[in-house]
């Protein structure tokens, strides 16, 4: 199985929808630990993407990740907007002049889009982010890829992981960004971040 | 003079933190980079590259933050600099009014840019990640 440029656009049309339907959800979870703007800083990101690639004819998927990254970092406003913007940028990178990405390609993209997002953020895994959902979505991609599975259960496998690992954020202390500054307190919320991260591998699941 | 730019949430906050160090060193060139691109609660690395621009001069850049993804974007904004400008532009942390208030000061007085951040890390208040 692989994918072209077109049905990547389509795939960020459908984050941008799901994050439109999420807005509540990931704002309520934010103001919880944090600002409480999560929902509309991704909502608002991603309902950019959608518009800035609109009747895009791009093929090169590097280029559509990137265009993807650049649009984020100016639109998102939160610390998403740097964090997802470089993990899209980075994806892109790797498949910079590809008009057709495997499932090979997705665990190369994904492990470049999680050492962007660490080195930005400076951040790792159990510091109650995002990348307690993507660290654990990539092992799972690297495991069930290596058990040849086929790439629709590869895919399965990231958002199932991805998922646990946003339960996973409710038992833990936050480290970074604001929700830090609750320390103990934070125990028992789980982390918008991580929470929006596997809605994109839900999607990313779903569509394919 | 070293050029500073204050990165802020809150515009109010960047404007107002910047009115302070003014009334000490008006001289010193202090742009300001406040709010998202529709003025909400947030950060734009675009706007943190234009206050840059703004700024800049051969003695360089020193960006003043106040909290979280202040930072991240104006890293951001840095790496999307050019070459010579880049290498000439530093985050610095520092308790965000003391801070600024210091940075004003220091520039206004001619120190360069090193000697600027060797005297302020008596004001860092550990907040890089
Ligand atoms: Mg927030």
């Amino acid at each position: 199985m692989s994918i072209n440029g077109h049905k990547v656009i389509n795939i960020m049309d459908k984050i941008a929808d799901a994050m439109e339907e999420n807005k509540l959800y990931l704002t309520e979870l934010d103001a919880a630990i944090g600002d409480g703007d999560h929902g509309l800083n991704m909502s608002k990101g991603f309902q950019a993407v959608k518009e800035k690639l609109k009747e895009d004819e791009e093929t090169n998927i590097g280029e559509i990740l990137k265009k993807t990254g650049m649009t984020l970092v100016s639109n998102v406003g939160g610390a998403s907007g740097p964090l997802y913007g470089t993990a899209f940028m980075k994806a892109g990178m790797e498949v910079n002049g590809k008009e057709e990405i495997n499932i090979a390609d997705f665990e190369r993209m994904l492990k470049a889009a999680l050492d962007g997002i660490k080195l930005r953020g400076k951040a790792e895994r159990n510091d109650k982010t995002m990348i307690d959902a993507i660290e654990p979505a990539l092992n799972a991609v690297s495991n069930a890829i290596r058990q040849e599975l086929s790439p629709k259960d590869v895919l399965k496998a990231a958002a199932d992981a991805a998922n646990e690992g946003v339960a996973f954020t409710k038992e833990i202390v936050a480290r970074k960004g604001r929700a830090s500054y609750l320390g103990e307190r934070s125990i028992g919320h789980q982390d918008p971040g991580a929470t929006s991260s596997a809605l994109i591998f839900d999607i990313i699941y779903k569509e394919l | 003079m070293v050029g500073l730019v204050i990165v802020s949430h809150s515009q109010k906050l960047a404007e107002g933190v910047r009115d302070l160090a003014a009334q000490m060193a008006a001289e010193v060139p202090i742009a300001v980079a406040g709010g998202t691109g529709d003025e909400r609660i947030g950060t734009d690395a675009n706007k943190i590259i234009a206050g840059i621009k703004e700024v800049y001069s051969e003695d360089g850049v020193l960006i003043i933050f106040d909290l979280g993804s202040a930072y991240l974007n104006a890293e951001m904004a840095i790496e999307f600099l050019e070459d010579e400008m880049k290498e000439k532009t530093e985050i610095i942390d520092v308790a965000f009014v003391e801070g600024t208030v210091m940075a004003a000061v220091l520039s206004s007085v001619g120190k360069k840019r090193q000697e600027m951040k060797e005297e302020l890390k008596e004001l860092c208040v550990g907040k890089m990640p």
